[in-house]
């Protein structure tokens, strides 16, 4: 054997490579299929990598917001993490708002960005930008890798720290040289982690005891879920179907929940929250026992907080440990995957006495007189288009399909949570804490490309959309049939309601004086443009859209001053919800403290 | 509708308006082994600030070099509710190996060193160090007119001695802020 040979034989076995090399091969032996990406001086050696890879597939959008969102649709409808890679400087900086919304909403990305090289970090070098000084806050956690090294570690340990635990997402900050230069690569089995991080996935046994019993004793229960339970896996949602069903239980859910527990059940009481049902608003305030699983207690979903249910004892179920008793004092915290201990929770209810289900009857004939009130009840048109109503055909036509639905931010999006039911977990994706307009098109590109064969639809506001609207080259380029069904009002909706009720109607640039024509410009991006005026013409527009197999933009023009109702006005608790018939005074309900609110 | 909906208390409720008042903020120590690697101060530096958490003192310094950790002993204050979220806040950090909370812990020591600048002559020289004696503090450095006092301890102890210390000539001082390790032989 030749020296040249033996040093071949030597490096093949302990295959050494670039770290360029190791960041594709990382991602290839993590399961990745896909990522979303936009090339730059400082990713180029990934990107001459990549051109070699067939096993994965690279997405180029139009902004690197695009590419964050377009991950986290894609993460929220499969499980599985999403994958970004974008330059230094800008690229990583455009990145940001998609970074957020994953940490605010549990989502797992790893988002790869380029970095100038080593030496020039300090120097002010051209698209230099402290890339982990700016994400340190808005990331689970974040790297910047100086030796290639280190590379194959920190590769494998951000996928698991971005997907075990309470998800989130992880940035890996890689200068240049580093890229270029080689070092031995080690696979996710062999690689040891830095951290000694281990999140706690079981729940204690004795409050898992304490909290059944409590459940058992309770004589108004309410099941209150979350994202957590999506996030804990599809095992989770059938978990808390069973649990609820042994328990006779009601069920609510949080925004990000919706989902987890099917619509179509007659436990459900619909989301709760500032636009959620009166019934679950409701029921909330009045229950005995709230068990509160893989939610955080959002102020979106407390309202105000010394009145939030009063009367009741309160069992929290988080992975996170600092989510317990951060807003809400509870009476029993139980740390551990949400599917985990509903499963724990399902053998401790079965080994227990089982409660005699007349005892709920009075519970339950209350909720039933909630429900008749028709929190969700507005008035229809002939003649206009009203954004309820638009909603609920848009359901009912695609009713026996396989449907995804993304929804941007405002009222369009409330509408949605109200008007669209979900029976199964992983449809339904949403800006929940962060609230980021602009989320939903590029999530839907996401969506689409993990589930090519099915229905993926945006549900948008005309202002929302505007944000990234330049995702709409990215589904064409890729052949992604998405549908962006704009509920068009002109208007910047829920700012516009906000400042009718409580701003004096003094509508401070809230309108749009200057839309484009959204038909023109989705056939100019190369995809369709649909429009519906009337509510007559509604059904057949919406038919011929689902029936499009391209890329739709749907200008569905709706009355222009509707207000999303029912509603919790600021600073008010969960019983003094407003509805559609009390909202023309809906100002003066509100007093300064509450004016004060977001 | 035009009734005022009654509100069930006086107090303006919302997640912004959260009132601690009824109980009081007290002081407390965290201890937190962290892995020593660039940035990991101002993880834990940053998550105060952005979740509006005091800071009165931080230490740090690498502890255990094989294992690549360093010990943060921070000084905060809070109600115990705020402290139990910032206990929390810091077990979550990636970083962070373990979290101690030497103040309500009963095995807790908390020690301080600081530097003692006092100037002056005549009986009010002999009295700083007369006290200095009592504090058993060490003096490391005299002049005619100065003296520069080294005294460790409990916080309150430095308390304590600067406020004996600042009518007799106390110009300057520099304190390392706390220090923390538990009694008995566990680690």
């Amino acid at each position: 054997m030749t020296m040249q040979q033996t040093e071949a034989a030597t490096e093949a076995a302990a295959e050494t490579m670039t770290g360029a090399e190791m960041v594709v091969r990382a991602l290839v032996d993590q399961g990745v299929t896909h990522l979303f990406g936009y090339p730059g001086g400082a990713v180029l050696p990934i990107y001459d990598a990549l051109f070699h890879e067939p096993r994965l597939q690279h997405i180029l959008v139009r902004h690197e917001q695009g590419a964050t969102h377009a991950a986290e649709g894609y993460a929220r409808s499969t499980g599985k993490p999403g994958v970004v890679l974008v330059t230094s400087g800008p690229g990583a900086t455009n990145a940001i708002t998609g970074i957020v919304d994953a940490l605010m909403d549990s989502i797992p990305l790893v988002v790869i960005t380029g970095q100038v090289p080593t030496h020039l970090i300090g120097s002010d070098a051209f698209q230099e930008a402290d890339t982990v000084g700016i994400t340190r806050s808005c990331t689970k956690h974040n790297y910047l890798v100086k030796r290639a090294e280190d590379l194959p570690r920190v590769l494998h340990e951000a996928f698991h720290i971005a997907t075990s635990g309470r998800p989130g997402p992880v940035v890996i900050d890689i200068p240049k040289d580093v890229q270029f230069s080689r070092a031995v690569y080690e696979g996710p089995e062999t690689v040891k982690p830095l951290h000694a991080y281990s999140p706690r996935i079981q729940g204690d046994a004795n409050r898992i005891r304490d909290a059944v019993e409590l459940i058992a004793a309770a004589k108004r229960p309410i099941f209150y879920s979350g994202g957590g339970v999506i996030n804990a896996g599809p095992e989770a949602s059938k978990r808390l179907r069973e649990f609820a069903a042994l328990t006779g239980a009601p069920v609510t859910s949080t925004l990000m929940g919706l989902g987890a527990f099917p619509s179509s059940d007659p436990a459900w009481l619909g989301m709760v929250g500032m636009h959620g049902a009166y019934e679950a608003n409701h029921a909330m305030h009045d229950c005995d026992v709230m068990v509160c699983i893989g939610a955080r207690f959002d102020d979106r979903v407390t309202g105000r907080l010394d009145a939030f249910s009063p009367g009741s004892k309160k069992i929290h179920i988080d992975i996170d440990p600092s989510s317990i008793n951060k807003n809400v004092r509870v009476e029993v915290g139980i740390v551990g995957d949400a599917g985990n201990i509903l499963g724990d929770m399902i053998t401790a209810w079965k080994g227990q006495a089982r409660r005699d289900a007349a005892v709920l009857a009075p519970w339950w004939k209350q909720i039933e007189h909630w429900r008749a009130r028709k929190g969700f009840a507005y008035r229809n048109s002939d003649s206009i288009i009203k954004p309820q109503y638009a909603i609920e055909r848009l359901y009912a036509l695609t009713r026996d399909r396989d449907v995804y639905i993304t929804t941007e931010v405002g009222q369009h999006q409330m509408w949605a949570a109200q008007f669209f039911h979900f029976d199964e977990p992983n449809r339904w994706m949403t800006s929940g804490g962060l609230g980021t307009m602009g989320y939903g098109l590029p999530a839907a590109v996401g969506v689409q490309l993990a589930h090519p064969s099915s229905l993926v639809i945006d549900i948008a506001g005309e202002a929302s959309v505007q944000m990234t609207m330049q995702e709409i080259s990215t589904a064409v380029q890729y052949e992604l049939p998405i549908k962006i069904f704009i509920l068009n009002n002109e208007w910047m909706g829920m700012v516009r309601q906000w400042q009718q009720l409580l701003h004096g109607e003094r509508y401070s640039h809230s309108y749009s004086e200057s839309l484009p024509d959204f038909v023109k410009l989705a056939e100019a991006y190369g995809g369709v443009g649909i429009r519906a005026d009337t509510p007559g013409e509604l059904d057949a527009k919406i038919l011929e859209m689902i029936n499009t197999p391209r890329p739709v933009i749907f200008d569905c023009r709706v009355e222009k001053a509707e207000n999303c109702l029912p509603m919790i006005p600021s600073g008010k608790a969960h019983n003094e919800m407003i509805l559609a018939e009390d909202a023309a005074d809906i100002g003066s309900v509100i007093d300064e403290a509450g004016r004060k609110l977001v | 509708m035009n009734q005022t909906i009654p509100a069930s208390t006086d107090q303006p409720g919302s997640a912004y308006f959260m009132d601690h008042a009824e109980e009081a903020a007290h002081r407390a120590t965290f201890a937190v082994v962290v892995d020593n690697e660039p940035g990991v101060l101002h993880r834990v530096v940053g998550l105060f600030a952005a979740r509006g958490y005091n800071i009165e003192s931080l230490t740090v310094a690498e502890t255990d070099r094989r294992a690549h950790t360093s010990r943060i002993t921070i000084v905060t204050s809070g109600t115990n509710e705020i402290l139990d979220q910032i206990r929390a806040q810091l077990g979550k950090m990636v970083s962070a190996r373990e979290v101690h909370d030497v103040t309500r812990d009963p095995l807790g020591i908390e020690r301080e060193l600081a530097l003692v600048k006092v100037r002056g002559s005549g009986p009010e020289r002999v009295e700083a160090l007369r006290v200095s004696d009592i504090f058993r503090a060490k003096v490391v450095d005299t002049t005619h007119e100065s003296f520069v006092f080294e005294v460790t301890g409990a916080p309150t102890k430095i308390d304590k001695f600067i406020d004996l210390m600042r009518p007799l000539g106390l110009v300057e001082l520099s304190r390392t802020g706390v220090l923390s390790i538990n009694r008995g032989a566990a680690e």
